[in-house]
């Protein structure tokens, strides 16, 4: 992919499979020593002394230590030494504690009926009479399925798209046409969501819109389609709109995985017969599984966020009931209303709905054995 | 066995293209998977490929052709790649448009100050959190990092901010979000991978750690700082949402986006009713379609020129962060 990544993998296949292997034995090695030497207790010691530990949990247990950082003691000494960067970290601390913490003290309103004139301390308690309320509003739950089944579909036609997009762009071999296929995947990233909508508009517009031009053409359509007067259709309109914009992006991350894949993988994989499709599908594959796992768990934390500016420019009267998403929802009751308890609420729910979502997905990951977050 | 066979035929290859499909560079291990299924194989790829790359083109060089087309003649619909009737109208009408033209000038305001200020201000505090025996190096990182789970949602954000006096000044855009754990993690990994000796050798010599990251660290994260600067460049130029919820009514505080955004809304108002409009721009010869689409690429050929240069860096830094994180 990079120019980078792509001289290392040129370098790698020249080398023969011996000295392939003598290299790796070689970085085992090392990376064991480093280990021995950063451990003090003698238990510790013993084990690493074990030949090369072969099982999942003592390699992550050998990598742990390789990690394990110098411990400094905290004390007077210290704190001195180090007196310069911790008056470089103050500041940043305060910044940090007043924009990313203090809002969090807002979460109180959601308990409270907030009148702005009355503040935070003298505003009245209410419990949960304001979830309450939440709940029962039927354009609340409207916008919450929404937001999670057009998160979910965002999420897989996004991880389709790259993951498909990374394979196929991975068995171009010629390096000019590789690059220009690349780059031209990445523009759409750079347009904001405001253009990326207009685009979309302009495509799927009933007057000489290219989509419905095509169609009736084609004689699919008899007369052209309002696309953006179909409830049906809004949820894959923001999924595909998103997968046009971040496809190439996104992908760059598997491309950068599969210059890690050891040669001799496809080497074997050819002696067995496989031909280019069969060693995409059998080596390339398998071979970014946990970097596929990995960004899986990180993004289902943020399904919920993909529920805003698409959703909020592309929306209209005709489909409000399917566009409708938690974000619009609250900037519609709480900014447009004047209701802060109940746009906090509803900000609270989303929240915890996230942090829900990690959990399960970290939970599920552990149960199969694959990789997990924490 | 296999090698003996390959030999001639790999001093030939630039020569001889090896099938209908153009010069395929072959090398050791892949020449022996030109079965016919592999043919198949690669022209259905080149296919997939191809399309993808129309169907990201198309709509950008229809844009473009539009923008440089005549307003009523685009009305009749038919423009594809190249324009019919050429005018330069609606390049002029978009520079003539007085709250575009402000909205230019604090976009890259912000956009600037963004990638310069907040990139500093990262890199600060990314370096003294690579310094591995620095006490609160733990606490500090754990800190910043639980910002990217913890989000305190927009109406307790909205009410700091109006209790801060930021809204209505041009520091709503650039205050909030000045360190993102995001890219502070990517600098912290890259400076991390760095030798200690760099650092503790400076240190010997008296130099205080302000000095080392003027004088060292920042001259040699140069390509790691090209990738950031343009994520956060990117993030600034895109952005509207500030914009419109906090200084929605100050025209000498408004951005690109957000003129673009109006502009986008009053002309989708009007396609609706597209048939009554054609007779009341008659006199005009400009129509919002084709001013919005010279507005479209205005608003986006900055960055567009721009991203190819920095390719090789933002891949770098997207994958330094990935596999982090």
């Amino acid at each position: 992919m990079t120019d980078n990544g792509k001289d290392i993998n040129t370098a790698e296949e020249n080398l023969s499979a011996e000295e392939l292997a003598a290299k790796k034995q070689e970085a085992a090695l090392k990376r064991r020593e480093a280990a021995y030497a950063s451990t003090s207790s003698k238990a510790a010691k013993s084990l690493l002394d074990q030949p090369r530990p072969t099982s999942r949990e003592e390699r992550k247990r050998l990598k742990a230590e390789q990690r394990s950082e110098p411990k400094v003691e905290l004390n007077k000494k210290t704190l001195l030494r180090q007196k310069e960067l911790i008056i470089i970290t103050i500041p940043f601390v305060l910044y940090g504690f007043i924009f990313y913490y203090l809002p969090l003290g807002g979460w109180l309103m959601a308990f409270q009926k907030y009148k702005p004139q009355n503040g935070l301390l003298g505003s009245k308690w209410v419990g949960l009479d304001v979830f309450k309320y939440l709940f029962g509003e039927e354009t609340f739950r409207l916008a919450f399925r929404n937001t999670l089944v057009m998160g979910i579909i965002n999420l897989v036609l996004s991880f389709v798209f790259a993951i498909g997009f990374a394979l196929l762009l991975n068995e171009v071999r010629l390096r000019k046409p590789k690059r220009f296929v690349q780059t031209v995947s990445y523009l759409p990233h750079f347009l904001s969501w405001i253009i990326v909508v207009g685009i979309v508009r302009d495509m799927l517009s009933m007057d000489h819109g290219i989509v419905n031009e095509i169609l009736v053409n084609i004689g699919i359509f008899k007369e052209p389609m309002n696309f953006f007067s179909k409830p049906n259709l809004f949820w894959w309109i923001v999924g595909f709109s998103n997968v046009w914009k971040e496809t190439g992006w996104n992908s760059i991350i598997y491309l950068a995985a599969i210059t890690a894949i050891n040669p001799e993988m496809y080497e074997a994989a050819a002696l067995d017969g496989a031909g280019r499709f069969g060693k995409m599908w059998h080596v390339t594959l398998p071979g970014i599984r946990s970097t596929i796992f990995i960004l899986l768990l990180i993004n289902i934390g943020n399904v919920l966020n993909w529920g805003f500016e698409v959703q909020y420019l592309l929306s209209n009267g005709l489909v409000k009931r399917v566009s409708e998403t938690i974000d619009i929802w609250v900037l519609y009751w709480g900014i447009g209303q004047g209701d802060f308890s109940l746009g906090t609420a509803a900000g609270i729910f989303k929240s915890l709905v996230a942090i829900i979502l990690i959990f399960i997905a970290n939970s599920v990951a552990k149960a199969t054995g694959d990789e997990r977050l924490f | 066995m296999q090698n003996v066979e390959l030999q001639p035929k790999l001093e030939n290859e630039k020569l001889q293209p090896d099938f209908e499909l153009g010069p395929v560079k072959i090398r050791r291990s892949k020449l022996r998977s030109l079965k016919p299924a592999d043919v198949i194989f690669v022209v259905i790829n080149t296919l997939i490929l191809s399309m993808a790359v129309a169907i990201t083109l198309y709509p950008i060089l229809n844009t473009l052709a539009v923008s440089f087309n005549d307003g009523l003649d685009s009305l009749r619909g038919g423009i594809h790649l190249l324009p019919r009737k050429i005018s330069f109208k609606n390049y002029e009408t978009v520079f003539g448009m007085n709250n575009l033209m402000k909205g230019a000038i604090n976009s890259v305001a912000r956009t600037l100050f963004a990638a310069v200020v907040h990139l500093i201000v990262t890199a600060l505090l990314a370096y003294v959190l690579s310094i591995k025996d620095f006490v609160f190096r733990k606490p500090v990182s754990l800190f910043f990092v639980l910002t990217m789970y913890v989000n305190a949602g927009l109406i307790p954000t909205f009410l700091l901010m109006r209790e801060l006096r930021l809204t209505n000044t041009f520091w709503i855009y650039v205050i909030p979000g000045m360190v993102a754990a995001f890219n502070l993690l990517v600098l912290r990994t890259y400076m991390g991978s760095l030798p200690d000796s760099l650092r503790e050798s400076a240190q010997i010599d008296g130099a205080n750690h302000m000095m080392i990251f003027w004088r060292i660290y920042v001259p040699i994260c140069k390509p790691v700082f090209a990738t950031i600067a343009l994520f956060i460049a990117v993030y600034h130029w895109s952005s509207w949402f500030d914009n419109m919820i906090y200084n929605p009514r100050n025209t000498d505080l408004t951005t690109l986006q957000y003129e673009l955004k109006k502009l986008m809304s009053s002309v989708s108002n009007q396609t609706t009713s597209s048939s009554s409009y054609g007779n009341s721009t008659q006199s005009v010869a400009i129509t919002p379609v084709s001013v919005r689409a010279a507005a479209t690429m205005v608003t986006s050929m900055p960055i567009v020129i721009l991203y190819p240069f920095l390719q090789r860096y933002f891949i770098t830094g997207l994958t330094i962060g990935g596999v982090k994180e």
